[in-house]
């Protein structure tokens, strides 16, 4: 059973930003594209634990900040060449309300 | 009902052309393709290596059965299409089969050319082209013991370097008196010929054949002085020819190729071609840049998108033939209206030639050491002046002190387990198996695969020759003749003007107005079209945040654990107790594990954790002080010594120059990072003459230097000129950052930028004219009225991005 948080509105996020929910298990980094969706990592790269939230949010993708690894928003998988998956949540919008689910 | 594509031809430039096809659009066609072999598609240029043992056939396989298969491509192998009705729009096959087309990409190569002697038909003749080739050396290398190599040419010596080293003993006869009379001047050629002859090659040079002599077998040849040698094998590598023959017998228009315009149509607007058998402008190809350049085009094309030209390719060719470092590019003969700089160092191996006419580089030679051919290339590509840099242009580009590989310059003599990229740990070995197993050409899929190059980038040159000595063939592209990123074809030039000619005032408006292929652009672009649009209209572009990299955004550096550090900022470096106790009470209020001084005269607060920066920044900024913005593409710090106020040698008062410089240029957004100096007399003890602009002072005034910096390829600055007054230092400094900030293109620093556009052109447009130096300094002026805020004050207390520091939730 999913068991859904509510953590703010589509609002609170920047268009093309994230923002942090500070999780039982670490950071959740929340994104917002430029098409309103919104999607949850877990906010490490799976490369050297970069702050994903930090990153360039374009498309579906977000860019690390620290080496400029690609990782797909809606999947958490690295894009290729490089390797790896970070670990995603599943998340709704409801009312422009957003819940998350851990 | 899908539209139906045929190529005919499986070789390298039509599947690539396919890859490209369906990377834009993989729904568009029902593609099928003919290949006359009886394989998928392989990696031509690595049949060298498999000729030498080096690699199997597998290993070179860009596109096994199974991608065909994958792709939903239906290849038809060992079927060589023999007619296409044009009418009908149908191909026709050797074995009857038939296929309908909508679009026919044609890509039928090239053939070996075969010299018309007697006895050319013998069994033991062969070429040297494909797989079948190398099946009848390796055949013959088992049975037999002599070799005979027509043409002394590139493949002609690879083939000889390969059945040597199965074993046979191996004759070169080449019509000329020097080896690869195409790529090397006599010098170079005889370097080449001797190391060749070292390893056990036999050379016959002028030397014409008359005739291949046997009966059921070659046995031997003669020439044309009567001599004759014997053989039990000949291979003719003398030259290719497109083959055209298909589409001469179907009546496309041919001349030496099938005759193809800038979209790689040919003259039946229904079928396109690509590839060594096409003439394009004139010329044919065959080496792989250009085909792939023409593969991008063509797919472009096919996808109906209708954007991009093929204009010609410019080649350079850096080989290795057996473990030597060649480059060629241009015309490095030259005549009676060119000059020539020579390096010739024989006991090392090396020699350099670069002809030059009216200071441009027309064309360059190198052999033994061919780290600086790119450069070189790029040189000849931009038509650079180079009398600015004439003294070192032979030394090459690192002559200033190179750092991150090592001192290396020569790939041929590094071992597999020696570093290339010291910044990413890749070693030789590293890139040469990604470039084997991968199926990788060209140095972007090289930085993708193996990170070698993709840090700081000064081990560029070396990654290339790597990538050459293992494909045997490259090509370079000088940096702003690509596209900014890959959501473009756009070259940073082009999309400066257009934001100027366009008024665009945005990153993301520009990325509409300028038919940007993704929706949002990507972590390349966005910054750079962030920083044309407020360099181009202060005040009034929009500065989005999200179109900028963390650093800026945040206003603090990001470090590799996600923490961040601050950096106030020290005018001129000089600072007092007040601030100083400031600095340590607020270290120790929020816990700075590290305090650090830093090369630019001020003081590192290192490992803060992000929600904590707007309460240090409030508490900075009672104390008085700002940021930094030591995390910025931006100005940085004035570094100063401390001048004639206390110094027995000063001259002038460097460290209130200092402040002066540093309190008009503080806040500025540049290309690059942007470091100033003044130092108070000639022994120079702030380093000015490795800044971006770096002031000296003499006693008769001050020195004005530009264009260096430190780091990864320290790089000494230029004089650009000597001045009197304080007011003309301030206007001086103020209109070259102007200029840098309009004019190089975004994360250029001010060395690279120079080298590109020449000194003689900043001193035009600075020293020279002081209208337009005026003009700059003021617009310069007027730009800094909108950004001389305190990024720190805006967030701290301002209201401004406050979301930016805050957690959405805690759970």
């Amino acid at each position: 059973m999913a068991n859904w948080i509510e953590i703010g509105t589509v609002e609170d996020i920047p268009k093309l930003g994230s923002r942090v929910v500070q999780g039982p298990d670490g950071d959740i980094a929340i994104f917002r594209n430029s098409k309103d969706e919104i999607f949850a990592l877990k906010d490490a790269c799976p490369h050297k634990q970069g702050p994903l939230s930090q990153g360039i949010v374009h498309d579906k993708t977000v860019t690390c900040p620290l080496h400029n690894w690609k990782i797909e928003l809606d999947t958490g998988v690295v894009k290729a060449p490089d390797e790896g998956c970070a670990g995603r949540y599943d998340i709704k919008v409801e009312a422009d309300k957003i819940f998350l689910s851990i | 009902m899908k539209e139906k594509l045929v190529l005919i031809g499986n070789g390298m430039a039509g599947m690539r052309t396919i890859e490209e096809l369906l990377k834009l659009d993989d729904e568009m066609y029902d593609i099928t393709v003919f290949g006359t072999e009886p394989y998928g598609n392989y990696n031509r240029i690595l049949l060298s290596p498999v000729l030498a043992g080096e690699k199997t056939i597998d290993d070179i396989m860009l596109n096994d059965e199974q991608w065909y298969i994958d792709n939903n491509v239906t290849l038809h192998k060992n079927k060589t299409i023999v007619n296409v009705d044009r009418k009908k729009q149908r191909v026709i096959a050797d074995d009857g089969t038939e296929e309908p087309y909508d679009r026919l990409l044609l890509a039928t190569g090239s053939n070996p050319f075969i010299i018309p002697v007697p006895g050319h038909d013998l069994p033991g003749v062969i070429s040297f082209r494909d797989i079948h080739d190398v099946d009848l050396m390796l055949e013959a290398a088992e049975k037999y013991k002599h070799a005979v190599v027509i043409g002394g040419g590139l493949l002609g010596l690879e083939a000889a370097n390969g059945l040597m080293l199965q074993g046979m003993n191996v004759t070169v006869v080449h019509l000329g008196d020097v080896l690869m009379e195409r790529q090397m001047d006599a010098v170079a050629g005889g370097m080449l010929k001797q190391s060749l002859e070292e390893r056990g090659l036999n050379f016959l040079m002028n030397t014409s054949t008359e005739a291949i002599i046997g009966d059921d077998r070659v046995k031997a040849v003669r020439f044309k002085d009567g001599s004759e040698i014997v053989t039990d094998l000949v291979v003719m590598a003398v030259g290719i020819r497109p083959n055209i023959e298909l589409a001469e017998k179907i009546g496309l228009h041919c001349e030496r190729g099938v005759v193809v315009n800038d979209t790689l149509q040919t003259f039946d607007p229904k079928i396109y071609a690509v590839g060594e058998c096409v003439q394009h402008r004139g010329e044919a190809y065959g080496l792989v840049a250009p085909l792939f350049e023409q593969a991008k085009v063509c797919a472009n094309h096919l996808a109906k998108m209708g954007i991009g030209l093929y204009t010609g390719s410019v080649t350079s060719t850096k080989l290795k033939v057996t473990g030597i470092d060649l480059f060629s590019a241009g015309d490095f003969i030259g005549d009676e209206t060119t000059e020539e700089i020579v390096m010739q160092d024989a006991k090392r191996g090396i020699y350099k030639k670069i002809v030059l006419k009216d200071d441009k580089i027309l064309g360059a030679v190198m052999y033994g050491d061919t780290v600086d051919g790119a450069w070189y290339f790029q040189l000849m590509r931009d038509g650079t002046d180079t009398s600015d840099i004439r003294e070192g242009l032979m030394l090459g580009q690192a002559h200033l002190g190179d750092s991150g590989h090592g001192g290396h310059n020569a790939a041929a003599a590094m071992s597999d387990d020696m570093e290339v990229c010291g910044c990413n740990g890749v070693t030789k070995g590293c890139i040469t198996k990604a470039i084997a197993e991968k199926g990788l050409f060209t140095l972007d899929d090289v930085r993708a695969h193996t990170k070698a190059s993709a840090s700081c980038g000064s081990c560029t040159g070396l990654v290339e020759q790597v990538i050459a000595s293992t494909l045997g063939g490259d090509y370079s592209v000088s940096e702003h003749e690509k596209p900014l990123c890959k959501c473009t074809d756009m070259t940073h030039e082009d999309v400066q003007k257009a934001f100027k000619a366009q008024h665009l005032t945005s990153a993301l408006s520009a990325m509409k107005a300028l038919d940007w292929r993704t929706d949002d652009g990507c972590h390349v672009c966005r910054p750079a079209l962030n920083y044309y649009a407020i360099v181009a209209f202060p005040g009034e572009a929009l500065d989005d945040p999200r179109s900028r990299f963390i650093n800026e955004r945040a206003h603090a550096n990001i470090q590799k654990d996600g923490t961040y550090s601050v950096v106030p900022r020290m005018w001129g470096g000089v600072t007092n107790p007040s601030e100083l106790r400031a600095i340590a009470e607020i270290a120790e209020k929020y816990e700075v594990p590290t305090v650090k001084v830093t090369g630019g005269q001020r003081i590192d607060l290192l490992g803060v954790k992000k929600d904590d920066l707007p309460k240090m920044w409030k508490d900075l900024n009672d104390a008085g002080m700002v940021s930094g913005h030591a995390y910025g593409k931006s100005l940085r710090t004035v570094k100063t010594c401390v001048g004639k106020e206390w110094c027995r040698f000063g001259t002038q008062d460097s460290t209130a120059m200092g402040i002066k410089l540093e309190q008009r240029t503080w806040g500025s957004w540049m290309p690059h990072k942007y470091k100033i100096a003044v130092s108070g007399c000639p022994r120079n003890c702030a380093e000015a003459t490795i800044k971006d602009f770096g002031v000296v002072a003499v006693d008769s005034g001050w020195e004005l230097h530009v264009g260096g910096n430190g780091g990864i390829k320290v790089r000494v600055t230029d004089l650009l000129c000597k001045v009197t007054s304080e007011e003309e230092v301030i206007e001086y400094c103020q209109a070259f950052t102007q200029l840098y900030r309009e004019e190089a293109y975004y994360l250029d620093r001010t060395a690279p930028w120079i080298e590109r556009v020449g000194l003689s052109y900043v001193k035009e447009k600075i020293v020279d004219n002081a209208e337009l130096r005026k003009e700059l300094s003021d617009r310069f002026v007027e730009s800094q009225k909108h950004f001389q805020t305190d990024p720190w004050a805006e967030r701290a207390t301002g209201g401004v991005e406050t979301n930016e520091f805050i957690p959405l939730k805690k759970i």
